[in-house]
């Protein structure tokens, strides 16, 4: 038994996604408050992981282990973790996080909590704040036991308290790694032809406030900084300024992006259809009584261009 | 809207010699008999062999239809087209344009043959439906709001009522009321959820109750009445929601329902009785104008707008009102009314029928722009500053087709709303 | 082949939340099928009718509503339905997934499906902890897959369209976040014909397992009702929205 946290960090391509920063720095803060260390795992082959923050980053190189393979890295997770029993697994809650964190809980027979915005220590022991329902609850639980699991939302945290120099120690497989179910077979590339909006987490969302078609290079641009899509309210289609595959809306696409950054909408119903349930809303629109602004979690009442412009200079 | 089949084989003969005449060119076939077998009968009679559908086969080809068909001005539509389509290999049943009538019944009006597309359509759509074939998907969701959550918005069931805290006045639900009542008001899922909607109901509400009418409503027990639904093809559910209805409608004593929508008039007046239910129905204009004499007196306040009013397909066609909601509209001081091109018995369908609701973007790829755009135009070229509308399903499409024609300068509003602001003044 | 699809019975999120102590009031909510498993029964009956088999969607009864769910699956084309009388609102994700899995053992599966995850899995999701009772390999965030003997191929999203492909032999458990085709649509007539003529088949929940999370307060965040309005030139304007999207980890 250890006060350890081991951070389950994540990569693609040999780069390393947000959320792993963002744990690695949460985690550091609640090792310092347990006595413990803050251990950054990686799974993978090859990489160089020597940017955290964390007191050790523990690398397991291995070929096999060259592409995201849920089978592999449980087992490999699940092998460290046996080994090292740390109080707190920290995983992402990301296509390849979810994959793992509730399988090792059921495997472990260990709590876990899913959709992880916060994580406190209490007296000693961790309360761990989970948004579920749709982001509609805030649930505050205490995880049992001596070792707990939590899947965190990426943008909880921030970036830059994970982010350090710590060089990695690099070990060989715990386990053996042949007889696996599942092979990888191959990457799969955005196909061809328009983006999927749908499968977009940013997108910065145009309406008829944009004016003109030669404006909305102007969105194109802002939503490239962020690297964001530019999706549109049914006029915009209809007018012709961007295909049918960007509409969003009752009788567009439903929509559920981590942001939904809004240039002139209005926010008529058949809108709002499409996405009201993104999680964080803003709303630039010049009509102070515009109907967005009760649906959007934040809003102005500046004009799109100039605010588009100021933070084209700023990003 | 490009035919997707091929065309038919020519008739004319490259060289023909009658008579010891060449008459070769594209002209000659007045002098040999035409070869009616070069049109296939089978997809015609398997429309015509579906339950319902059989007079699809009457069509003579006279045209009489075309000119009054709303698809065809923003299209290529049409029972006649529709029947020439299936004469030279479309199936029906399985084409996109299965699902483009909107069921207005313009062309039953003028049809001598009685062809009759209101019959047709929803039996032929149910039997694509049953077939496991392509359903548009707004409308399949839709389909799948109205079953799970009683409305086709996908709306919290509990939440039916909830527009009834804001309404400025009381509305008793007929279920905490416990004593018969004398008139039962079916508000509408369109009047109880949608923002525009709510606007007209909770209209509705202070009107009722200035004229001291004694009414209330089912509240959550309500349901969708499901005729667009039916008419979409859904009959399954149409009759499940049916039964629901009428189950509540029957428990409780009222004298004579009126209903805020002209598509729950014809589900209620026309449809239920083939389940049972035969009790009055009325729509709200209706209703109105048999209080005229005591609602003038509370039109206080001048309006002062140029209006034309739309006539709902649902309401005018379909159940022969042309009247009352004009004279509501005249009673209103100050209104001046104008008619548009197409009114009464030929008024423009604003699309919104027969499904339309819920096929928005399907239609609009299949036709030159939405027939709410067309009539929201025709509306504008009357120089009137007010569109004045008697169906929920209206103010939402029109508000969205002024605005998409660049005719912003005209307001849209439900017939209710305008006498309430006679009634109140500028709010 | 044996295709098995769990399914799961959930509060709806359209409306408001109610709450009751340190929980959700499930006896002011209405019940509904978790989203993705409406994606995960299509997914399964596009299956079976390429490779031939049998479809059997299971699901713990939490509130003794769940016969209209496996009616609609039916009509949709599963042939067996089978409910686990769970009648406790409250089990949570652990016990779920554990009764599902001892179910489905019995079932002999070739291949079992699960929506990818519902909004109230607050512990983790039930097709990876099937997974784990089951000792069957897991791949979630699927969307697409197909069956050629004993291995299955299947597209796994990541994010922006990017993705793998695995190749996983059989049995193995799948999370679905999107059928290859949409979900089909059930007319009413056909599940009617359905609650009248299907047998739903009752398991008594076994086995045991817990989430061993005690719940120290549970609320809906704080909603104005109002955006939050950013005030002061375009340029401040623009600023304050910069630093939001960078505190939140989006620019
Ligand atoms: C059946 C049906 C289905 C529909 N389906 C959809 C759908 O799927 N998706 C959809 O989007 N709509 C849909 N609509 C249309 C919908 O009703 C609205 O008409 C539409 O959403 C309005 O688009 P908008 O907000 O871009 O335009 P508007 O309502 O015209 O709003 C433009 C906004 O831009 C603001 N603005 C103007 N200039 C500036 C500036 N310089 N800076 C900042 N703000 C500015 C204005 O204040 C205004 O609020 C549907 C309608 C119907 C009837
Ligand atoms: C697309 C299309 C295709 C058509 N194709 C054909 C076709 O292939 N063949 C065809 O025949 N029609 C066709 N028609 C119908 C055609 O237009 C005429 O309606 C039809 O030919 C009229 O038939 P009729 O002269 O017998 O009847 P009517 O027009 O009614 O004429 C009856 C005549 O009998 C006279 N009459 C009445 N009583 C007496 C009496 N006691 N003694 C003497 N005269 C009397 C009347 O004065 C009158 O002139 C087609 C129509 C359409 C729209
Ligand atoms: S009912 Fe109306 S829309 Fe349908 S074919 Fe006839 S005229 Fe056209
Ligand atoms: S009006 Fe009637 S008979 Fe004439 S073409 Fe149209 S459908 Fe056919």
């Amino acid at each position: 038994m250890s006060n350890d946290i081991f951070v389950i960090t994540e990569h693609m391509d040999g780069k390393f996604s947000d959320v792993s920063f963002e744990m690695v720095g949460k985690a550091k803060e609640l090792a310092n408050a347990w006595g413990g260390q803050s251990v950054s795992i990686v799974v993978g082959s090859g990489i160089s992981s020597d940017g955290f923050a964390s007191d050790s980053t523990i690398q397991v190189d291995d070929e096999t282990l060259n592409r995201f393979n849920p089978e592999a890295y449980g087992k490999v997770i699940e092998a460290l973790v046996k080994e090292k029993s740390p109080r707190l697994v920290m995983f992402g809650w990301s296509a390849t996080g979810m994959d793992l964190a509730a399988w090792l809980s059921a495997r472990l027979g260990k709590p876990c909590v899913a959709y992880v915005k916060g994580i406190n220590i209490e007296g000693g022991a961790l309360i761990v704040n989970s948004q579920i329902y749709g982001g509609k609850m805030m649930a505050d639980v205490s995880p049992e036991g001596d070792m707990a699991i939590v899947a965190v939302l990426a943008g909880s945290f921030p970036v830059e308290a994970g982010q350090g120099s710590t060089a990695a120690t690099q070990i060989a497989s715990p386990v053996l790694l042949d007889g696996l179910k599942i092979k990888f077979v191959e990457a799969i590339k955005p196909a061809a032809g328009d983006v999927d909006i749908t499968a977009q987490t940013k997108l910065v969302s145009i309406g008829r406030g944009i004016g003109s078609k030669d404006n909305v290079e102007l969105a194109e641009e802002l939503a490239k900084k962020i690297g964001a899509t530019v999706s549109s309210s049914r006029p915009v289609v209809d007018a012709g300024w961007l295909p049918r595959t960007r509409q969003v809306g009752k009788s567009g696409l439903k929509v559920k992006p981590k942001l939904y950054l809004m240039l002139g909408i209005s926010g008529a119903p058949e809108h709002l259809e499409g996405m009201k349930g993104a999680e964080l809303i803003i709303a630039i629109n010049t009509d102070k009584k515009a109907p967005i602004f009760n649906v959007a979690h934040y809003g102005s009442t500046a004009d799109l261009f100039e605010v588009a412009e100021a933070m084209l200079e700023l990003l | 809207m490009a035919a997707k089949f091929e065309k038919v084989k020519s008739v004319e003969k490259e060289h023909a010699i009658v008579d010891g005449v060449d008459i070769s060119g594209d002209w000659n076939r007045m002098f040999e008999q035409r070869v009616i077998t070069e049109y296939t009968p089978e997809l015609i009679e398997k429309v015509a062999d579906i339950p319902g559908a059989e007079s699809f086969a009457n069509c003579y080809q006279c045209a009489k239809c075309i000119p009054v068909c709303p698809v065809d001005i923003v299209g290529n539509y049409g029972p006649r087209k529709l029947y020439r389509y299936a004469q030279t290999g479309m199936d029906l049943t399985e084409a996109p344009e299965l699902w483009l009538c909107t069921t207005c019944k313009n062309c039953l009006r003028v049809c001598p043959k009685e062809v009759d597309m209101i019959k047709i359509m929803p039996a032929a759509r149910e039997q694509a439906i049953l077939a496991g074939k392509f359903v548009p998907a707004e409308l399949q969701q839709a389909f799948e709001n109205t079953a799970k959550t009683g409305n086709p918005l996908g709306q919290p069931q509990r939440k039916r009522d909830a527009w009834i805290q804001n309404a400025g006045v009381t509305i008793p639900i007929i279920k905490d009321l416990a004593r018969p009542v004398d008139v039962l008001w079916y508000v509408g899922s369109y009047p109880s959820y949608h923002p525009r909607g709510i606007d007209a109901a909770s209209a509705a509400a202070r009107i009722f109750s200035a004229l001291g009418i004694d009414f209330a409503i089912l509240g959550r027990e309500e349901k969708d009445d499901a005729d667009s639904q039916r008419l979409a093809g859904e009959k399954g559910l149409f009759e499940m929601m049916a039964e629901s209805n009428i189950a509540t409608f029957n428990n409780y004593e009222w004298k004579e329902m009126v209903v805020t929508g002209p598509h729950e008039l014809n589900a209620f007046k026309n449809e239920y009785p083939k389940y049972g239910f035969n009790r009055p129905v009325s729509h709200y204009t209706t209703f109105l104008a048999r209080y005229l004499d005591q609602l003038k007196p509370l039109l206080k306040h001048e309006v002062n707008v140029k209006i034309t009013y739309h006539d709902p397909c649902y309401l005018g066609r379909h159940n022969g009102e042309y009247e009352a909601p004009r004279k509501l509209l005249e009673a209103i001081p100050g209104v001046e009314l104008v008619e548009m091109q197409r009114n009464r018995e030929n008024g423009y369908c604003c699309g919104g029928g027969g499904g339309g609701m819920w096929m928005d973007s399907f239609t609009a790829k299949h036709t030159k722009m939405r027939l709410s755009e067309k009539r929201a135009m025709e509306a504008a070229s009357t120089g009137a500053n007010v569109l004045a509308v008697a169906c929920p399903f209206e103010v939402s499409r029109f508000e969205d087709a002024v605005k998409s024609t660049g005719n912003e300068h005209v307001t849209v509003n439900d017939i209710l709303e305008l006498l309430d602001r006679s009634m109140r003044g500028e709010q | 082949m044996n295709i098995v699809v769990a399914i799961k019975h959930i509060p709806s999120i359209a409306d408001d939340l109610p709450v009751k102590g340190n929980n959700v009031d499930f006896d002011s909510v209405d019940f509904v099928l978790n989203e993705f498993d409406e994606q995960s029964i299509e997914q399964a009956v596009l299956v079976k009718e390429a490779t031939g088999g049998t479809v059997t969607v299971v699901g713990v009864d939490m509130i003794g509503e769940l016969d209209g769910v496996l009616h609609l699956a039916l009509a949709k084309g599963a042939d067996k339905a089978v409910k686990i009388t769970g009648d406790d609102p409250a089990a949570d994700s652990h016990q779920q997934a554990k009764w599902l899995a001892e179910a489905i053992k019995g079932m002999s599966p070739n291949i079992v499906f699960a929506g990818v995850q519902a909004s109230n899995d607050l512990d983790g999701q039930i097709g990876p902890m099937i997974a784990a009772h089951l000792d069957m390999p897991y791949i979630g965030g699927v969307s697409s897959v197909e069956v050629a003997g004993d291995t299955a191929t299947v597209n796994k999203e990541f994010a922006g369209g990017f993705g793998a492909k695995y190749a996983v032999s059989l049995p193995m458990v799948v999370g679905v976040q999107a059928s290859t085709k949409p979900p089909r649509y059930a007319p009413i007539s056909k599940v009617r014909q359905v609650a009248q003529t299907a047998t739903i088949e009752k398991v008594a929940p076994s086995g045991e397992s817990s989430a061993r999370l005690t719940m120290k307060k549970m609320a809906p965040p704080v909603v104005t009702g109002h955006a939050e309005m950013f005030t002061g030139s375009s340029k401040e304007v623009a600023a304050k929205i910069v630093d939001l999207l960078k505190s939140k980890g989006l620019a």
